[in-house]
């Protein structure tokens, strides 16, 4: 199992993941892209296609979806005509910036020997990250555990709950992996702050 | 950032003139709320990375978050605070904004 991420030599982070634990973050990452994705930030009704081009404007109100509520928190909670404005205009960029993060963890490790099929017994990949690599999987991580605790419901200090549930649930399987993230989240943070 | 200097008033005491001064040039702050996801350290890193902030104030504003819901991490201009706000998303922490009171 990997031990995370280690200081790397002139800033940023390294780290060994085995085969099948690389597998699972690429796995990870491309199902946060679909999400970002799928529901389509801007809803363009229009058929003109000049139209099209010069509607620049982006969603008002909050995603149903709630990870996507998570991942665009409403910036003014008591001011809703401000806080559609302000989706309006940064919500676009923000999915873009997400999903080009999760693309970026993608690649890294595709560069780094990950197979497209994992085969292989005793494949070790490892990655080096600069500073602003490090960043990036840094932030694509934060996505990755908000989507996982939203999806389980995690809340504050529910620890034993989640530890306490059958092998056999298949939530504890997805809450161990959301600690593993969590773990290397934790690993990377202090490679970056030394 | 610019600030409007202050109006002249009579003789007024020094920390009522830095009132004052604060309040037409920092009139909304940023709120970061707590989540029970985010690591502590990496609350930490944001705020040291994003704002320049020492670590000792970093971690100072990071437990503010975690033991009292919230933290008030900036203060500037709304445009400043509209800024800061989608920063902290960016790093997917869970912003606000307000009209200072």
């Amino acid at each position: 199992m990997s031990d995370g991420f280690q200081r790397r030599r002139g800033g940023g982070a390294v780290a060994t993941f085995t085969g099948f634990e690389a597998d699972l973050v690429r796995s990870l990452a491309s199902q946060l892209v679909e999400l970002l994705r799928n529901e389509v930030a801007a809803p363009n009704l229009s058929d003109d296609p000049l139209e099209q081009l010069l509607d620049f404007s982006g969603p008002t109100t909050a995603p149903e979806d709630p990870v996507l509520a998570r991942l665009f928190p409403t910036a003014y909670p008591d001011d809703e005509e401000a806080a559609g404005e302000f989706r309006r205009f940064t919500e676009g960029g923000l999915r873009d910036h997400k999903a080009a993060a999760a693309v970026a963890v993608i690649d890294t490790l595709e560069e780094a020997g990950l197979p497209a099929e994992l085969g292989e017994d005793g494949l070790m990949v490892d990655v080096e990250l600069d500073r602003g690599g490090a960043v990036t999987w840094m932030k694509s991580f934060t996505d990755i555990r908000l989507a996982l605790a939203t999806r389980l419901g995690v809340e504050e200090g529910d620890e034993d709950y989640w530890l306490g549930l059958p092998d056999e649930d298949p939530r504890a399987h997805v809450f161990d992996i959301y600690q593993w993230v969590g773990y290397l989240q934790e690993t990377l943070v202090d490679a970056l702050s030394r | 950032m610019s600030a409007p200097s202050p109006i002249e008033v009579e003789e007024p005491q020094a920390d009522e003139l830095t009132d004052h001064v604060t309040a037409l040039d920092k009139p909304w702050v940023t709120l970061v709320w707590n989540d029970p996801v985010n690591l502590m350290s990496y609350v930490s890193f944001v705020f040291q990375t994003h704002f320049g902030y020492s670590r000792k104030k970093a971690e100072k504003l990071m437990l503010e978050v975690h033991n009292d819901g919230k933290s008030a991490v900036s203060t500037g201009s709304r445009e400043e605070m509209e800024r800061d706000v989608q920063a902290m998303h960016e790093y997917g922490l869970w912003a606000t904004m307000e009209k200072q009171t």
